[in-house]
């Protein structure tokens, strides 16, 4: 099936070819990045975590996301869901690749990599994360291919495939679980270490993952002849409009514990965040452009006469992605080493380098995804034919 | 394995078979053969001596009540001469690639979270050593996906450079900042000729931090700080035996540790 | 029926020529010397080497591996040996003690046979840097 991505529009192969060339500037600085040591990027001796690793946890959300179309369809029996899982499940795979992709760039030494498999340490979380990043990529791969493969064929998806969809849905709600248990057993980082970050997570995930799909579902609808539906939409905004109030509501719950406790520990970091601390307040509009987003994508998303619109319920969606992108992909890492151990200060900013190497990264998944939909489109255009 | 509609074999069917064979010829011993672990070191047919004294437990003791000498750095210089730590001069921000096992920390850097605001003025200026702490109970130690930095049964928090992947796990994990990390080749700060070559250097991408200088107290001498001290202001011995000095101190003076509550254990004794 | 008999093979043909390149690049394009290089060894006066000169050109990555797994890892410093020998196992010290000429040495063979152990990232004294 294939083969379907590889003859299309002349937009669809210009925009491969500007993802390829995207990704060729970013393996250019990946192998500059690769002899000359993580130095060329932002990261130091006090924040050792950077761009990549927050780019990963973002993903991980999003990949997660996956199972709001797969609980609905496959347990609940909601039809309507019928005709997008695959969307889900597509945009997981190019997800959780990225995921893979930008820890293989932040390590030191990438090519002992295989030094987690050969030397498993059960008592650290990476090598649960390792584990079930994995087993999420491959499950999805199995999933998808084989009920696309189902579907062209016309007859219904084999039985044996039904024990690994019932098995996606708790391995989709581990993988956020297990990034989040990365932070949040971390004694001296005190902006982790709180038992709400991995509900934190989660709920950030089921509201930016099915918001980028709903973004992908209405350009799907633009740019070629299936239509993932109306009512399908809808639902997948109801259910971000539970998820990103609810994640707001988490913020709100930390913010309390933090300030009214006045433990400082646990404070400086978010005064660091948003209201800046000695001085130092590179992320402080950034904190609040996040919150206001967020906060104006909760109302429109709740509010059913702007959800209805499709055109507002675009905007709120990219307004929520952008929101949840600047929590977790730019605050949370900075806020965990910000200040340091040690309450001193040492800002973070990625580097071009570091940028260009990620969006090398961001732009292999969106080929992943692009050559994925289009496979998918193609047999459902077919179908309809 | 798929017959198409001709004859043989269609294009699946062929994959399929190339992928088994694949499998099974990489899944043949001839190929796995090459490096089973202890095995050229029983060939030798001798004896390994020199290893860890059980019941050992090292740990060191900082005297505060005596303030350093004004801009001495002996136990800091000590350490990077004998372990060939870079220092690298050519940067625009000195401190974002900064390497550092031993280091002098402002006092309520130090011990956060003790800062009084009234009576101890004096603290406020007050310069301490700090280093890893080779904790009992590392929070470095059990996120390490490779098992690169271990305890050793004497109490060591090791590092081992040649497995560490760079993660920077530990580093995430450490309460007290005492890991640094390679982001650069360390040769570029480093002299031509190696300050002590019978130690090697590390390369970039790896993290390393304060040994206890186990190579030397395998030899039967004392850390390099430690001994290099003129005021004899650190302290250190094998904390499990009753009669060590560092017993000793531990029993007649009252210590403070750096963020005792986290649950560490951490074996640095400051005495105040 | 082959289609495209003709492109078929070859491609065929070119691709065998480049999996067979190491064969017959050097004896083409290169010095065409294919005798294993020459090795200085250290002065007779060191002393014996660990092993055998036969065993240690077969099988010295794997004692360097072991004397490293053992060392790092706390099992112990030193190795007693059969003929009562005592010696520590230490790449920088020991073996680069007696074999202190790395380019005329180490690198005769690894250059000859393209291989890059990652040892020297750390130990060797730089200003031998090849």
């Amino acid at each position: 099936m294939l083969e379907k991505a590889l003859s299309g529009s002349t937009r669809y192969r210009a925009w491969i070819g500007g993802l390829l060339l995207v990704i060729l500037v970013g393996i250019t600085f990946y192998i500059r990045q690769f002899n000359e040591g993580l130095g060329i990027t932002g990261m130091s001796r006090d924040v050792t975590w950077g761009f990549y690793i927050a780019q990963f946890t973002f993903l991980v959300g999003v990949a997660a996301s996956a199972v709001m179309l797969v609980i609905p369809y496959y347990l609940h029996h909601y039809k309507a869901f019928g005709k997008i899982t695959i969307l889900g499940e597509f945009l997981a795979i190019g997800a959780v690749t990225m995921c893979l992709l930008f820890i293989i760039a932040d390590l030191g030494q990438p090519m002992r990599a295989m030094n987690v498999i050969l030397n498993p340490t059960p008592g650290s979380i990476l090598f649960w994360d390792m584990i079930v990043l994995n087993g999420y990529l491959f499950l999805n791969l199995l999933i998808g291919w084989t009920t696309l493969t189902a579907e062209k064929k016309g007859i219904p998806a084999p039985k044996w495939i039904k024990p690994f969809i019932y098995l996606s849905v708790p391995w989709a709600v581990s993988i956020h679980t297990v990034t989040a248990f990365l932070y949040a057993g971390l004694p001296g980082r005190g902006f982790w270490l709180t038992a709400v970050l991995a509900p934190r997570f989660l709920t950030s995930a089921f509201a930016a993952g099915p918001a980028l799909l709903i973004l992908l579902a209405m350009l799907v609808r633009k740019l070629s002849k299936f239509d993932p539906g109306r009512e399908q939409i809808q639902t997948l905004a109801k259910i971000v409009a539970y998820a990103l109030p609810l994640n707001l509501f988490l913020l709100g719950c930390e913010i309390f514990t933090v300030f009214y406790s006045n433990i400082p520990d646990h404070k400086l970091h978010f005064q660091y965040l948003y209201f800046g601390l000695h001085g130092h307040n590179a992320l402080v509009p950034w904190m609040w452009a996040s919150v206001v987003l967020g906060i104006v994508a909760a109302v429109l998303l709740v509010n059913p006469g702007t959800r209805h619109n499709e055109k507002i319920l675009a905007w709120a969606c990219g307004m929520c992605f952008t929101a949840t992108w600047i929590d977790k992909g730019l605050g949370m890492i900075s806020g965990g080493f910000v200040p340091n151990p040690l309450e001193e200060i040492t800002e973070y900013w990625p580097t071009l380098p570091e940028a260009l190497i990620a969006l090398g990264i961001w732009a292999i998944g969106a080929l992943i995804v692009t050559v994925l939909y289009k496979v998918a489109i193609t047999v459902r255009e077919q179908e309809a034919a | 394995m798929g017959t198409g509609e001709g004859k043989g074999m269609d294009r699946r069917g062929f994959l399929k078979l190339a992928g088994l064979g694949a499998l099974g010829a990489a899944a043949l011993p001839a190929g796995w053969s090459l490096v089973k672990p202890g095995e050229a070191l029983a060939a030798l047919g001798g004896t390994v001596a020199g290893g860890v004294v059980a019941g050992r437990r090292w740990a060191m003791v900082v005297d505060l009540r005596k303030e350093c000498p004004a801009g001495c750095r002996d136990c800091i210089a000590a350490c990077n001469t004998t372990h060939n730590v870079p220092t690298f001069s050519d940067e625009a921000e000195p401190k974002r690639h900064e390497i550092k096992w031993i280091w002098q920390a402002h006092f309520y850097s130090a011990f956060t979270g003790i800062e009084q605001t009234h009576g101890r003025e004096d603290l406020e200026k007050r310069e301490v050593t700090v280093l890893c702490n080779h904790c009992e109970n590392p929070p470095c130690v059990r996120v390490c996906p490779t098992k690169a930095t271990y305890r050793r049964p004497d109490g060591i928090v090791m590092m081992d450079f040649h497995r560490c992947i760079g993660c920077r796990f530990c580093m995430a994990g450490c309460p007290y900042g005492s890991r640094s990390f390679n982001w650069r080749d360390p040769a570029a700060g480093l002299p031509a000729k190696m300050t002590n070559p019978e130690y090697p250097r590390r390369m970039r991408g790896v993290v390393e931090k304060c040994t206890f200088c186990s190579e030397r107290l395998d030899a039967g001498k004392q850390p390099a700080c430690v001994e290099v001290c003129k005021e004899k202001l650190l302290i250190f011995g094998d904390v499990a035996n009753p009669a060590s000095p560092v017993r000793e101190l531990l029993k007649e003076h009252y210590t403070i540790r750096r963020k005792p509550n986290l649950g560490t254990d951490p074996q640095v004794y400051y005495i105040v | 029926m082959i289609y495209d008999k003709g492109k078929i093979f070859l491609g065929l043909a070119i691709f065998l020529a480049l999996v067979a390149s190491p064969f017959w690049y050097n004896p083409v394009f290169g010095t065409g010397k294919t005798a294993p290089p020459e090795v200085k060894l250290p002065a007779k006066e060191k002393g014996d080497c660990v092993l055998p000169k036969a065993e240690m050109r077969s099988s010295h990555m794997q004692v360097i591996y072991d004397w490293r797994e053992t060392v790092v890892r706390g099992g112990g410093r030193s190795v007693v040996l059969p003929d009562h020998r005592e010696m520590k196992m230490s790449l920088s010290n020991t073996c680069l003690g007696c074999h202190d000429n790395k380019k005329e040495f180490c690198d005769a063979c690894h250059g000859y046979l393209a291989v890059k152990p990652f040892c020297w990232d750390c130990h060797f004294n730089p200003k031998e840097q090849v």
